[in-house]
């Protein structure tokens, strides 16, 4: 087993626990042990863009700092890349990163605040999962690990904005991505092109007033999906998930020609693929993934 | 036909503070409107992103009492695209903290109570980050 440092981040624990189980296993499946940080914290889920903000960056970095200490008390062996699974994780704690490498004054600082910490030296590469796949791993050895093809099962990746941008974050072409196609393709599935596969769902306007903004992506997004023949989406971020998925509800009140279709964490189809189908987490979904899965022999009879 | 805008020294002094706010060079935009065309959300916006540059170049206070500034919801498509290099997310993020830096939130988080069970703790925490100081 090769470990990783890993970044769960809130919603893991919470609305997204099978995001969190179905990584597991899969990672586990390829070889890989996920070491979840000792006390980590929030992130703060989006990062601060004003020029002057110092404060809201101690909270990633706190994080980052966790995965010295890993190497320093030997629960990781030079291992300074962190996985993380959530995409808005991953952007928070990849841009605080490079904003205090490349600013020595506010790292400076920062440790300085942090007085009861270790200095954060700028040792730790942010890296999401789905990289690690592709660079660390590799989608052929990824391929050649499938036990059960997902042969025939047409899936729609829908990105969201931030796996892919700003440029210096994404871990792909912002504009034209492939990495989700790939893995896809790796897991013997079908990619189903969706020209709104990196549209922004409308992200936290979930809460509050403007969540019919949040219905009217989902619509335009899911109806592109159902058009160019996808059976299911896949996302790698719990707020597009929830916002697709769980938001499916309002969006059939306002359209009612909407027809609902399943929306599942990348490594929940991962974990089929790696024949580890108990640790999908398939029943906490909220549209249903089970019937077109077992309708295509993806799952046991019993389930 | 041009026509010259005199900017008195209100309108001078707020479009200087957004460009500190937000780091980024506002007299670069040419208003070419890939921004507009590119946004998810200009449909919702009472002015496009577009407008919001115009706005800010010029000083134009209604630029931060616009609708506009809390519908962006930072998806950076603006910023991958703007061919003057200018990082648009930016600009709206220092527009909403001139808002939030007078202790004026945006949402009114009493009313968020029923919600608070079913919604994940990512939105949340995003939209408490955004919308209120």
């Amino acid at each position: 087993m090769q470990k990783f440092p890993y970044y769960p981040g809130c919603t893991l624990k919470q609305t997204a626990k099978n995001f969190e189980k179905s990584a597991i296993a899969s990672a586990r499946a390829i070889g890989i042990e996920l070491v979840e940080l000792p006390r980590w914290n929030c992130c703060g889920a989006v990062s601060s863009l004003t020029s002057d903000e110092i404060m809201r960056h101690v909270a990633p970095i706190r994080n980052l700092v966790r995965v010295q200490q890993m190497n320093d008390e030997g629960m990781l062996e030079n291992e300074y890349r962190l996985i993380t699974l959530c995409s808005m994780c991953f952007n928070v704690l990849k841009r605080s990163n490079m904003v205090v490498t490349g600013d020595a004054e506010m790292l400076h600082t920062i440790n300085q605040f942090m007085d009861t910490e270790p200095d954060y030296e700028g040792t730790v590469e942010v890296m999401h999962f789905l990289e690690i796949l592709r660079d660390v791993v590799g989608f052929d050895k990824l391929r050649a690990r499938v036990k059960k093809p997902l042969k025939d099962l047409k899936i729609s990746p829908y990105y969201g904005c931030t796996l892919l941008r700003p440029k210096e974050v994404g871990i792909d072409d912002a504009e034209a991505p492939t990495i989700m196609e790939n893995f896809i393709e790796a897991l013997g599935g079908e990619a189903v092109d969706n020209p709104y596969r990196s549209l922004c769902c409308g992200s936290y306007h979930t809460v509050g007033e403007n969540k019919k903004i949040v219905a009217e992506r989902t619509y335009k997004i899911i109806n592109a999906a159902r058009r160019n023949g996808a059976d299911v989406i896949i996302t790698s971020c719990p707020l597009c998930a929830f916002n697709l998925d769980n938001r499916q509800k309002l969006t059939k009140e306002m359209h009612p020609d909407f027809e609902y279709m399943p929306v599942l964490y990348f490594t929940q189809l991962m974990a089929i693929a790696l024949g580890k189908e108990e640790d999908a987490g398939l029943e906490d979904n909220f549209v249903d993934p089970r019937p077109i899965l077992r309708e295509r022999g993806f799952l046991g009879v019993k389930q | 036909m041009s026509e010259v805008i005199y900017m008195g020294e209100k309108n001078k002094k707020l479009s200087e503070k957004i460009e500190e706010l937000s780091g980024e060079k506002i007299t670069l935009c040419e208003q070419c409107g890939i921004c507009t065309t590119s946004c998810p959300m200009a449909d919702d916006m009472d002015i496009t992103p577009a407008g919001i540059m115009r706005y800010s170049q010029i000083g134009d206070e209604r630029v931060v009492d616009s609708e506009a500034i809390w519908i962006c919801a930072s998806c950076f498509t603006c910023t991958v695209r703007c061919p003057r290099g200018i990082d648009l997310a930016k600009v709206a993020e220092a527009l909403r903290e001139l808002n939030l830096r007078k202790n004026v939130d945006h949402i009114d988080v009493n009313h968020l109570d029923e919600e608070l069970n079913e919604l994940p703790a990512i939105a949340v925490v995003s939209a408490l980050r955004k919308f209120t100081s």
